[in-house]
């Protein structure tokens, strides 16, 4: 917000000096007026699509709702009453550890699995174009049509995984309904459904890098390994950061994958904060929308503090 | 200059702030305001617009059921608005609705969130919208009622039984009458994992429907919800657990729904399989010779299974005298002469003797399950109301804990009896 107003108001600013001085106040003031009437739409949906929502979370967080008090409106204040209750949660420890492993295991292998095909397909080759539009299709599918499927392969008793695992001799893994591995399948199909976002960012990155700069290493006698980690990596740092912060956002609020496929169960195996936040506000016939608001704004907290670290990350890389 | 600019600055922030923050209040307070308007204007013009929701997405324009809404507006003299939604969409939909104050003015719910509904103080009781429930079913009544007073009509009642396969249980030389309790059943299954078949398949998923599917068995040890972890209710998951264990039951229960359950035994190879009324037009498709048994108590007996299907209730208005046409609406639906209509079409067992006789008397492979629905009991009833739905979600917790092997079955259950008794305290 007081980005914007910086940036609306300095070219006016800017261009005074060589007018005269009433000439200028005047067209500062009619400028500043333009300014605010083409940032009001946008200033108005904001509010009204964003910042009334959050209020609304942050409020029916702090307020002791009962089906009754939601109907009628009269909930009391209730402080911090609600995050007290999901702190002091069995389930509190469990879900925050599968929340992080989930999207750290994830990212890390997002970001590896989609720079390694990016830098695949930057070399071109035939039906180079073909095969990488293949691996968008993860991306495009609907999430209930990939998570369905991942959930009937990894079936434990008619799962096409097991029954290839069965022919080395091995298993079979109860995949979905074992509180040891119910996490690990919902990473391995977020990972599926992650990788081609990454390899679409990362692969337009590695073709901005202009390819003098590959031929300078290479007549510098630099080799393969050499030209990736001293010239590729490190250009390809700004892209790679915000890939990785958008995977970090898409990744801690990922809920239909692993709602679809383990209900965060079996018994709390594979909760993590979005699946505990719906459980709590949606999955009861009686919904509790106090603790579960106040678990949603504990991830929109978390996305917020990597957003800001990524912020300041990025000024200080502009500034040096 | 700089000083004036930065005034300026904030004068048009406040007043970018003051305009967004006065047209939001105008939205907010069009909902209530407005809206008090605009629906009495519509009530006044249209006169006869009566809405009603429905939890039966499934059904579209074409459908019996929608017909049959339409040809009971028409009687009423009104026009009827009717909107299909997903079960587990519909509870927050109505309480968002009443808070707005947009009510539907008839609502069928899923019968369990009857008395969340009452709670709230969102639906009107017997004696405010006049509705006769005089021939229904105590048992099937028990789940719309609580502190004395009736909150709605069941439309329909459905529940769980066993399903078996013939074939399969004639290779396996068990006799389907010799299966009169817990132990007899669990000596059938044995014999059909020897003879190479699989044993039986249900849902103990971690969502209501885990629950209800546990219910039977619960119920049928003699347990009470009030006591989760009681000898008879630890038995109740011990046989669950024991049947995994054995192999009797394929892990995957712990991640089925009622209906991946019975595409598993649709499958063929299973003897059994504990599923509701809903399936029996599937079972005639399933292309194998099956039956139909009560679930065995414990020690014999019919075990008390869980009653589904919805309560038809009409929602608090601001205009009470919609409430004579509401229940014009309900008791179309719901009258001796409509219910055998509206329960075909539903494919429910109808909630009054009279109708369930007609039923039987069509359809004599209904007899069974007439049988289920008189031994079944709501799952908020015994009083419970809105306490059942916490003692619901430990329960499953705890079967699933159980079944997965992270718990064993006494630990699982006083693990959920102290949350249960922590939750409705």
């Amino acid at each position: 917000m007081s980005h914007l107003t910086q940036t609306a108001v300095r070219p006016a600013r800017g261009s005074a000096p060589a007018r005269g001085r009433r000439h200028r106040a005047a067209r500062t003031r009619s400028g500043q007026w333009a300014a605010w009437a083409f940032l009001a739409p946008v200033v108005l949906y904001l509010l009204m699509f964003y910042a009334y929502p959050l209020y609304r979370n942050v409020e029916l967080s702090l307020r002791k709702y009962t089906v009754r008090s939601f109907v009628q409106g009269d909930a009391p204040f209730a402080w911090f009453d609600n995050y007290a209750k999901v702190f002091g949660d069995a389930t509190f420890g469990p879900a925050l550890g599968h929340t992080v492993v989930f999207t750290l295991v994830s990212l890390v292998f997002q970001f590896g699995i989609g720079l390694a095909l990016a830098l695949f397909f930057v070399k071109h080759f035939r039906l180079s174009a073909t095969l990488r539009a293949l691996f968008l299709v993860p991306w495009l599918l609907p999430l209930i049509v990939s998570a369905s499927t991942w959930s009937w392969m990894l079936n434990s008793d008619s799962g096409v995984v097991n029954a290839a695992l069965s022919w080395f001799g091995v298993g079979p893994i109860n995949w979905l309904t074992s509180p040891d591995w119910s996490l690990w399948s919902v990473i391995i199909a977020n990972i599926w459904i992650g990788v081609p976002f990454n390899l679409v960012v990362l692969y337009s990155g590695l073709q901005a890098i202009p390819a003098a700069v590959y031929e300078a290493a290479a007549l510098d006698g630099a080799g393969a390994w050499q030209r990736f980690w001293k010239v590729t990596f490190p250009l390809l740092r700004p892209v790679s950061a915000i890939t990785i912060l958008l995977g970090l956002v898409y990744t801690l609020k990922v809920f239909d994958i692993i709602w679809i496929m383990t209900k965060g169960g079996p018994s709390g195996s594979s909760t993590t904060f979005a699946t505990w936040s719906y459980r709590l506000g949606f999955g009861n016939l009686v919904p509790s929308f106090g603790p579960g608001a106040a678990v949603g704004n504990l991830l929109i907290v978390m996305a917020l503090v990597f957003g800001l670290i990524y912020i300041r990350v990025q000024r200080r890389q502009a500034l040096a | 200059m700089r000083s004036a600019a930065r005034s300026r600055r904030t004068a048009g922030v406040s007043l970018a702030v003051l305009a967004a923050v006065g047209g939001l209040a105008a939205c907010g307070s069009s909902p209530s305001g407005g809206d008090g308007g605009s629906t009495s204007a519509s009530k006044a013009a249209g006169g006869g617009t009566y809405t009603i929701w429905d939890p039966y997405p499934q059904y579209d324009k074409s459908s019996d059921w929608v017909k049959l809404l339409e040809t009971c507006g028409t009687q009423a003299g009104v026009k009827v608005e009717r909107t299909g939604y997903d079960t587990s969409d519909l509870t927050n939909k109505a309480l968002l609705a009443a808070q707005q104050g947009n009510s539907p003015d008839v609502l069928i719910v899923d019968n369990p969130v009857v008395s969340t509904l009452a709670e709230a103080g969102v639906l009107t009781t017997t004696e405010e919208n006049k509705l006769d429930v005089s021939a229904i079913a105590p048992n099937l009544l028990a789940a719309g009622q609580s502190g004395g007073k009736t909150y709605g009509v069941p439309i329909g009642a459905n529940t769980l039984a066993l399903y078996y396969n013939k074939e399969v249980l004639k290779k396996a030389g068990v006799d389907v009458a010799s299966v009169k309790d817990w132990a007899s059943l669990t000596a059938a299954l044995e014999k059909v994992k020897a003879s190479g078949k699989k044993g039986i398949t249900f849902s103990a998923i971690g969502t209501e429907e885990g629950s209800f599917q546990f219910l039977p068995w619960f119920w049928g040890s003699g347990a009470n919800l009030t006591k989760l972890d009681s000898p008879e209710g630890v038995s109740a998951v011990a046989l669950w657990t024991d049947w995994l264990k054995k192999g009797y039951a394929p892990n995957s229960v712990i991640n089925n729904t009622q209906t991946t359950s019975w595409q598993e035994f649709a499958g063929g190879d299973y003897a059994f399989a504990e599923n509701g009324t809903w399936q029996l037009a599937n079972a005639k498709k399933a292309g194998f010779d099956y039956g139909i048994i009560p679930i065995p108590g414990k020690d014999g007996g019919t075990a008390p299974a869980p009653t589904g299907g919805e309560f038809v209730s009409i929602p608090v208005q601001s205009d009470t005298a919609r409430y004579a046409t509401s229940q014009k609406l309900v008791t179309c639906l719901t009258s001796t002469d409509n219910s055998l209509t509206t329960t075909t079409t539903l494919s429910y067992i109808a909630p009054t003797e009279a109708v369930q006789a007609k039923q039987v008397a069509a359809t004599p492979d209904l007899q069974v399950w007439v049988d289920a629905v008189k031994a079944a009991k709501g799952r908020t009833s015994d009083d419970l109301g809105t306490k059942y739905p916490k003692i619901s979600e430990p329960m499953w917790g705890a079967v699933q804990a159980a079944l997965s092997g992270s718990k064993s079955p006494q630990d699982a259950m006083a693990a959920a009896q102290s949350a249960a008794a922590s939750a409705t305290q």
